[in-house]
């Protein structure tokens, strides 16, 4: 019983750290606060699939950044939708690169693009490294360790 | 390409006070080509205590959502993302239109261009929010629906 609450303070300690250091904003308490019993690992799920869009993004923007002259608009297109659902977890470091290099693509700036996509690539590591930390001890605090906002 | 799926959850118990005034069904769409984002859209309308029942459906691009209307469904709303493939937000928003759809139409984005924004109204939508959606926009929208009932 002690070790559970200590795991389940570790976990509220971790994710409150997560939004001081702004790596999360409010929309990821908007999906806590979607998560139910009827739906008790829906942010893990909707994060998981986060992982796979943008693993799909970074790919073809990476294949984009590699052809000769750059497409602005096509990297454009790309770096919207991953800021987009970025955006939609609450990721807000990776949204902040995103718009960056958003702001490269429109005035046409390819080595600003590529330079700003070594930040957005790291700050998606980051996230992705500290997202698995915390679902991952929130499992070993049990339910009511699990994901969900504190009071 | 993912296919429409559709949810119903059980919107509200029935002992809630307005459950006399309460509508039996509601039905959104949400049309959005982000996997992750239509997750969220589908749990945030599937969780509104306004209907006894409340059914969601999701279609991945314009055409999908223009096929689901022309093969008979009807929906109360519809959530539009602006940037759809195949046929963007604002082309099947006027198609519906066309169609003499007269569901409420939500235009979804994250783009931050007023003219964007303007044209995309201008072809049928009753609103256009930003995007990421809330819990509160949501619910807004709904009330705004009961008052036109």
């Amino acid at each position: 019983m002690e070790r559970n609450n200590q795991l389940q303070r570790q976990v509220a300690l971790m994710r409150q750290s997560l939004f001081d250091q702004g790596y999360l904003d409010e929309q990821f308490v908007q999906l806590e606060e979607l998560q139910d019993d009827t739906n008790p690992n829906f942010v893990e799920e909707v994060v998981t699939l986060y992982y796979r869009d943008s693993a799909r993004l970074i790919a073809s923007i990476e294949q984009a950044l590699d052809k000769s002259p750059l497409d602005f608009n096509k990297l454009d297109s790309y770096m919207h939708q991953f800021k987009g659902s970025s955006s939609s977890i609450g990721g807000r470091k990776v949204k902040t690169e995103c718009s960056q290099f958003r702001e490269y693509c429109r005035t046409g700036n390819g080595e600003g693009c590529i330079r700003t996509f070594q930040q957005v690539k790291r700050e998606y590591s980051t996230l992705r490294k500290k997202l698995e930390a915390y679902f991952q001890l929130a499992r070993q605090a049990g339910p009511r360790g699990a994901a969900s906002r504190s009071t | 390409m993912v296919s429409p799926s559709m949810r119903i959850d059980e919107g509200c118990d029935l002992d809630s006070d307005n459950s006399v005034l309460m509508r039996e069904k509601l039905a959104v769409l949400i049309v959005d080509d982000d996997a992750v984002v239509r997750k969220v859209h589908e749990k945030l309308a599937s969780q509104l205590k306004v209907a006894k029942q409340v059914q969601t459906e999701t279609a991945t691009n314009g055409k999908e959502a223009l096929d689901l209307h022309l093969s008979g469904s009807s929906f109360d709303i519809i959530l539009m993302e602006m940037d759809l493939p195949i046929m963007d937000g604002p082309e099947v928003t006027k198609e519906l239109r066309a169609m003499g759809v007269k569901s409420m139409i939500v235009g979804v984005t994250s783009r931050d261009s007023q003219v964007e924004k303007t044209a995309f109204m201008v072809a049928g939508l009753d609103e256009c929010l930003e995007k990421p959606l809330t819990a509160d926009k949501i619910s807004s929208l709904v009330e705004t629906l009961e008052k036109k009932k």
